[in-house]
């Protein structure tokens, strides 16, 4: 008896979550008469990909209408490199920070960690002046060198709790053979870290694609992350509402992300755990 | 030429001693600028009387006056009070409930977990736009309702000045509560089983177990939940924009938007900085003393 209504609560729940998705795949794929005729809840009477393609290339974002497409390589332009940009960094300097601790080590640690945590907002305006002298404002190039700046203190966190549990013994032989900083850095060190790396790139990647508050300060346009061109395109005011391209835009912004979950959950687990600084 | 081979092996050995050093300098020194100097500048800032363009001279808490004194930032700080309270409160909630449930070796945990964690890979911009579509009273919850034959049911929150702050806590704690079922399940994960066999074998049923004992083992999940999630309604930006834009007027303004549209809409400077200013301070606040408290324990 109390195993079903375990069971019955759990399921309430799993519906719960699951709902806006639904929602959202079966609004994609009515017509708007469809939508408008029927219900929120119900499935498509006949599966339609219009709303699909002309989110794709041809729905309008401010002024312009190619769909999402090119907003989307934007994104991939700039996650892609911030990504593994931020990722080598933060591995190099928890290797650093905790495998070579020089004096200083901790405090360098724990500046660069309280990065992690500040809101944006408080270096949103000299991050836009300091764009604009390095003749970056509003490009790609740009928010690349955001992300990989304030993802750092977080790639930092994650290795050096990673290699904290590393033990020194192997190190310590390597170092009495002769081996040096960088040798045992890419002989020893970064084989063993795979786990740490990918939970590293699967949190920077979703992090820095979903991002939008740097998007949107920081670039105009063409030069739009797809996180911000969707909400452009949900909200441009013009013509009619068309809520299936709106759904089937925030699919096609969420698939790349959701893909990930799905594929590395186990994952994407551990590095939220680990956003709790201690892991 | 016997001497100078001991010399260059000494310079490389002084400089191989050095390497670590070597190497996080840069990165210490882009954190340094880009965090430290960024702060610095933006609360010397607060303290001009910049408007469109930055002015240097210190003006002292002029700023600080003025954005006081803004109805719109007493609007912001009172829906980031609602907000964070409902938020922090119904997601821990609902992580603790399912968190302790998914602990009761349920088959298909896995599958389960899954589909309570996978919003979070979503952003909030994506969330907004669900939300925003399901809340809308046209065609969204509203018309199911008078579908289902309550034909008078009314549900416009997203667009009523009063209610729309509680869309934005509907679609948070969509999205948030399975971060907190995750962080309460490991925490649940690293009871000792013998205490909860012990206490079986006492006699103490699931209730006084989980309330008696587990709990109170709990105490630093709950604090660590509570700031994480503090720490996200602080920051919230994205949802509120994709959801109601801050309006209707901005009756969801919170100090992120408001900071936003100071700065880069009406180009008030000088307020829009004293406004990031005040959001540090209170993350500082909150993650400062956290931090301490957590690194001291880690360092060996």
């Amino acid at each position: 008896m109390m195993r079903l209504v375990l069971f019955v609560v759990l399921g309430v729940f799993c519906i719960y979550y699951l709902i806006p998705l639904v929602v959202m795949i079966a609004t994609s794929l009515k017509s708007l008469e469809e939508i408008r005729a029927g219900s929120l809840l119900s499935l498509p009477q006949e599966v339609r990909l219009d709303a699909w393609g002309k989110a794709w290339n041809s729905a309008c974002v401010g002024v312009r209408c190619n769909g999402l497409q090119p907003y989307v390589w934007n994104s991939v332009l700039m996650t892609v490199p911030a990504v593994l940009i931020s990722t080598m960094l933060g591995a190099l300097n928890g290797y650093a920070l905790t495998k070579w601790r020089f004096r200083g080590a901790d405090v360098i640690f724990a500046l660069i960690l309280f990065g992690a945590f500040i809101p944006f907002q408080v270096v949103l305006l000299p991050m836009a002046r300091t764009l604009g002298q390095f003749g970056l404002a509003g490009t790609v190039p740009g928010l690349i060198l955001v992300h990989s700046v304030y993802g750092l203190a977080f790639t930092t966190l994650f290795f050096r709790n990673f290699f904290i549990g590393v033990s020194d013994g192997i190190l310590q032989a390597a170092k009495i053979d002769g081996a040096g900083f960088f040798r045992i850095f890419f002989g020893i060190v970064l084989p063993m870290s795979i786990p740490a790396i990918v939970v590293t790139v699967i949190w920077q990647f979703t992090q820095i694609w979903n991002d939008f508050l740097f998007g949107v300060a920081f670039t105009v346009g063409d030069s739009n992350p797809v996180t911000v061109a969707l909400n452009n395109l949900v909200n441009t005011s013009t013509g009619v509402k068309e809520y299936n391209v709106d759904m089937a835009a925030a699919i096609i912004a969420a698939l790349p992300t959701l893909v990930v979950y799905v594929v590395a959950g186990a994952y994407f687990v551990r590095g939220l755990s680990a956003g709790a600084v201690k892991g | 030429m016997n001497e100078r081979i001991p010399l260059t092996l000494m310079i490389s050995r002084a400089l191989e001693r050095r390497l670590p050093m070597i190497v996080v300098s840069p990165l210490f020194a882009a954190s340094l600028f880009f965090v430290y100097g960024f702060i610095a500048w933006s609360i010397y800032i607060s303290f001009t009387k910049s408007g469109v363009m930055p002015n240097y001279a210190f003006e002292g808490l002029q700023q600080y006056d003025r954005l006081w004194a803004t109805p719109r930032w007493s609007v912001a700080l009172r829906n980031l009070f609602v907000f964070s309270t409902l938020f922090i409160a119904i997601s821990m909630a609902i992580g603790i409930l399912l968190a302790i449930l998914l602990d009761q070796r349920i088959r298909g945990e896995g599958m389960i977990r899954t589909i309570f964690l996978y919003p979070m890979a979503l952003s909030f911009i994506v969330t907004g736009t669900v939300w925003k579509w399901i809340l809308n009273p046209g065609l969204g919850v509203e018309r199911l309702v008078r579908q289902a034959g309550f034909e008078d049911f009314t549900f416009d929150w997203l667009v009523n000045s009063d209610y729309a702050i509680y869309t934005v806590v509907i679609a948070a704690v969509w999205q948030s509560s399975g971060y907190a079922m995750a962080l309460f399940l490991a925490g649940l994960r690293s009871v000792d089983d013998e205490i909860l066999k012990a206490a079986a074998i006492d006699g103490a049923g699931p209730v006084r177990v989980y309330s008696g004992i587990v709990m109170p083992m709990l105490r630093p999940v709950f604090l660590s939940t509570i700031i994480i999630l503090a720490h996200l309604a602080i920051k919230s930006f994205d949802l509120v924009i994709a959801l109601t834009g801050g309006g209707p007027g901005f009756a969801t303004d919170m100090p992120a938007t408001f900071m936003y549209a100071f700065a880069f809409q009406r180009s008030e400077l000088g307020v829009a900085a004293a406004s990031a200013t005040m959001m540090l301070m209170t993350i500082v606040a909150i993650i400062v003393p956290y931090l301490y408290s957590e690194l001291r324990g880690t360092r060996e």
